[in-house]
């Protein structure tokens, strides 16, 4: 079991208190994943010609200012902004160049997301303390995802954890286990997609990152993963403008989507759904199996 | 009485509502308000009680019931009135997987949808869809009746053993062992009194198709290995 959540919002209100919201979201799916939580927020974009990365360290006392002067020193760096294990800094480069110079620079740091918009937190541990930890109340945004955990397939680590970044600004939830995954990870390790733990989700993320580098739209790339992928899944994938729900066609695993004038929401359960404004009063339906559903805000030209 | 699980606690709602099997002081009639998709609610009920809950209602609502009366005013998530054993279940909205497993008897009325596997090994009960149900309706069903007013998925009756399954609407596809027979005219007549009994009273019971059990599946026969 796992619990997904995904909050798409089409007023200022719910941007303004969109981590509460989601934060309600993951403490009702608590009971399907209490291993791990995490989080992708899609907020505050980056100025053009700069990137935001989200980064961890395992060390509690990582100096992020330290981080921080060096990235500026590189390349002109906005202010670190820790949030728990994590910090998010913005970086007057491309997204590529940042991820390549910190990993040279500062291998024991992980980068979590890179992209204009993403921010990904995650951590091992209860999602009730990981809400708590990284202060996810206060934050706003146009749209997130959550996802509690809990493993099947590999180790309860932070980087076990989801969301797994699938790209610039795109990342990945899962909910059910995927059996072929050692052999599409060999695959796509030839394909030159860095895959780092052992998870089958993050294999998932990866073949998507794949099918898009081969010039792949999402819809297409989830589309064909009806194929290539053996197993059970319900994903939530978020992009910069919104995001994107799949089922494998047996859907075994649930998923449940409810819409209103404010909000569009996914969630393994409606409990996790009653919890949002106006629930009782929203259109509410199951996403049939094998189909893509997509949301986007619309691209301000 | 009118009780908020938040408030007065599923634990104690449920004990409640199973004490009136045994204590004739407990209320026949019941309206639980804010389920909020809350999973087993008014599972496990054994006495001739009225149980009206206004809202969407999570995981196994009304499993193993017995004699009651349970109406859901909204939708119901998997598994609602899963091995019941009679009384009545009604869903005005759409129910989510596996609605009435293994339910052995009473009637399970659902209004809007219902999706996968709907009546999944069905040992009994009769389970009356307005609208249309996903793939594997009636998977391995062993008896009772499934009656689909819309539309029915891919792998209709996969496995079924001599449950009765009439949709109306069209059939993606048939599972393993699974026919269309012919409509003769006790089967309008069961579809009617199906229907009527439901309360969905503008439906043509000759409109409906008949789907069964082709009986090459029972005991395994190498001459019908092709046939799983």
């Amino acid at each position: 079991m796992c619990g997904i959540a995904g909050l798409f919002s089409k007023s200022l209100d719910v941007s303004e208190s969109l981590g509460s919201h989601l934060g309600e979201m993951l403490l009702q799916l608590s009971d399907r994943g209490p291993d791990s939580a995490g989080v992708a927020f899609y907020r505050d974009p980056a100025p053009s010609g700069s990137s935001k990365v989200s980064l961890f360290s395992p060390d509690p006392e990582q100096d992020w200012d330290g981080v921080q002067a060096a990235l500026d020193e590189a390349f002109g760096a906005g202010q670190a902004e820790p949030r728990g294990s994590h910090a998010v800094i913005v970086v007057e480069t491309d997204a590529s160049e940042a991820q390549s110079w910190l990993r040279d620079r500062y291998p024991e740091l992980r980068v979590m997301s890179a992209g204009q918009e993403i921010e990904i937190f995650k951590e091992a541990g209860p999602p009730p303390e990981f809400l708590e930890s990284f202060g996810l109340a206060n934050m706003s945004g146009s749209h997130a995802l959550g996802h509690t955990r809990m493993a099947t397939e590999s180790r309860v680590t932070t980087e076990h954890s989801h969301p797994f970044s699938t790209g610039l600004d795109l990342c990945l939830v899962h909910n059910g286990s995927l059996s072929n995954h050692n052999l599409l990870r060999r695959s796509l390790r030839r394909e030159g997609i860095p895959i780092q733990t052992q998870n089958d989700s993050e294999v998932a993320a990866g073949y998507l990152t794949w099918r898009m580098r081969e010039g792949d739209t999402l819809d297409q790339a989830l589309e064909r993963s009806l194929e290539d992928l053996d197993g059970f899944f319900t994903f939530a994938v978020g992009t910069a403008d919104g995001f994107a729900v799949l089922r494998d066609p047996i859907a075994c695993k649930p998923a449940v989507i409810a819409e209103t004038d404010a909000w569009v929401a996914i969630a393994s359960e409606y409990r996790a759904l009653a919890v949002l404004p106006g629930a009782e009063e929203a259109e509410v339906w199951e996403p049939e199996p094998g189909r893509v559903y997509s949301w986007a805000h619309e691209v301000v030209a | 009485m009118v009780v908020d699980p938040a408030e007065y606690g599923l634990r104690e709602l449920n004990a409640q509502l199973h004490a009136a099997a045994r204590d004739p002081g407990v209320p026949r009639s019941w309206r639980i308000v804010n389920p909020a998709g809350r999973h087993n609610l008014a599972v496990g009920l054994d006495a001739e009680l009225d149980v009206a809950i206004e809202g969407h209602v999570g995981y196994y609502c009304a499993g193993m019931n017995q004699r009651a009366t349970v109406r859901i005013d909204g939708n119901a998530g998997v598994g609602v009135a899963e091995n019941m054993m009679s009384g009545s279940v009604i869903v005005q909205g759409d129910a989510s997987q596996a609605a009435g497993a293994t339910a052995r008897g009473g009637q399970l009325v659902i209004h809007g949808n219902a999706s996968a596997r709907c009546g999944i090994s069905l040992k009994g009960a009769d389970i009356v869809v307005g609208g249309s149900i996903g793939h594997l309706g009636a998977f391995m069903a062993q008896r009772g009746r499934l009656v689909v007013c819309g539309d029915a998925g891919e792998s209709l009756g996969d496995s079924i053993y001599e449950a009765r399954v009439y949709v109306r609407g069209r059939v993606k596809s048939l599972g393993a062992d699974c026919i269309e027979k012919p409509m003769r005219d006790e089967h309008v007549a069961e579809v009617a009194e199906l229907l009527e009994r439901a309360g969905i009273g503008d439906v043509d019971a000759a409109s409906f198709r008949r789907y069964g059990s082709a009986r090459r599946l029972y005991h395994f026969d190498v001459d019908n290995a092709r046939a799983y």
